[in-house]
């Protein structure tokens, strides 16, 4: 009977985990976390120097017009922060799926990028119309709250961790939209703290 | 003692556990991701697979996409009720005793 017993407990293990690897991807790295996060923060105290050598206190915020060519520069910045974030978290996602012996091109895969692109785009749309009207205060704020979304809408196809970290990096945007003028400082606490201290739990938790 | 003969014998390979499992969370899937996702051969798949057919547990769509022939499982109401319902009796089984 104990061998049976046993038998009934390997098929019940068996069919959770095929369960969980057809519908969801598990091969998110937490290495990817950090990545991101340290590109962020990098990024982040780039921009704070820049500022700084403006002759704009960001912290005091002083005198806060720009001029049209130093926003470029600094937008120019945020692309650039963005693309190299992006290739590094595939990196260590790619390898990590690689080193499992898991396919990385499937189904999840691809619910998982629409769910989480869709609600993105939708925010950068937004982000590029409040740029054009000028409410740059509003940017990280605004960031901040649809990247949230994203994460939240496309953590039911990967980590249920994810769904917190949507919760974090929204209330993050949302406290941010009532401290007008610190917003370069809630963007790094959202995107490159908060990425790397999740991504260290995630390395630790499921390495 | 244990009932043993209360388990539905069609899902005693781990094979058809497998293809079972895969189909209540997903919708439609593909012959060959369906065979990656289990690791087994092609014979093995569709043999199991059209045994799980002949109990009305799964069907099969076969179509053309261009020239190439393809093939996708979908669970019915009667495999979903029969597997869930598998599911309670090993859980009841491991319970007892």
């Amino acid at each position: 009977m104990a061998a049976e017993k046993y038998q009934y407990q390997e098929d019940l293990t068996a069919i959770r985990s095929m369960m969980e690897r057809s519908s969801r991807f598990i091969s998110l790295s937490g290495l990817s976390g950090v990545a991101a996060g340290a590109v962020a923060l990098l990024g982040g105290c780039w921009a704070l120097y820049l500022l700084h050598k403006e002759g704009r206190d960001y912290i005091s915020h002083s005198a806060m017009a720009y001029s049209p060519a130093f926003l470029t520069r600094l937008l120019v910045i945020a692309v650039l922060i963005l693309i190299i974030a992006i290739t590094s978290a595939a990196y260590f996602t790619v390898r990590k799926s690689k080193r499992s012996g898991l396919k990385i091109w499937t189904a999840a895969t691809r619910q998982l990028l629409v769910n989480l692109f869709v609600p993105l785009l939708i925010g950068g749309i937004c982000c590029m119309a409040l740029l054009y009207h000028g409410q740059i205060q509003l940017l990280a704020p605004a960031t901040l709250i649809f990247y949230g979304l994203a994460l939240i809408n496309a953590s039911k196809y990967t980590f249920q961790e994810i769904y917190y970290l949507g919760l974090l990096e929204a209330s993050l945007g949302l406290i941010s939209c009532f401290l007008i003028g610190y917003g370069l400082l809630f963007w790094i606490a959202g995107f490159g703290i908060l990425h790397i201290l999740y991504g260290v739990l995630m390395q630790r938790k499921y390495r | 003692m244990i009932n043993i003969q209360s388990l539905n014998k069609e899902f005693e390979s781990r094979v058809r556990l497998g293809i079972m499992s895969v189909l209540m969370v997903r919708d439609r899937v593909e012959f060959k991701e369906l065979k990656e996702l289990l690791e087994i051969t092609d014979g093995n798949l569709a043999s199991h697979a059209s045994a799980l057919e002949k109990h009305d547990y799964i069907e099969v769509y076969k179509e053309f996409v261009g020239r190439k022939p393809r093939t996708t499982y979908r669970v019915t109401a009667d495999g979903k009720k029969a597997f869930t319902a598998h599911l309670a009796q090993l859980e009841k089984l491991l319970r007892s005793s």
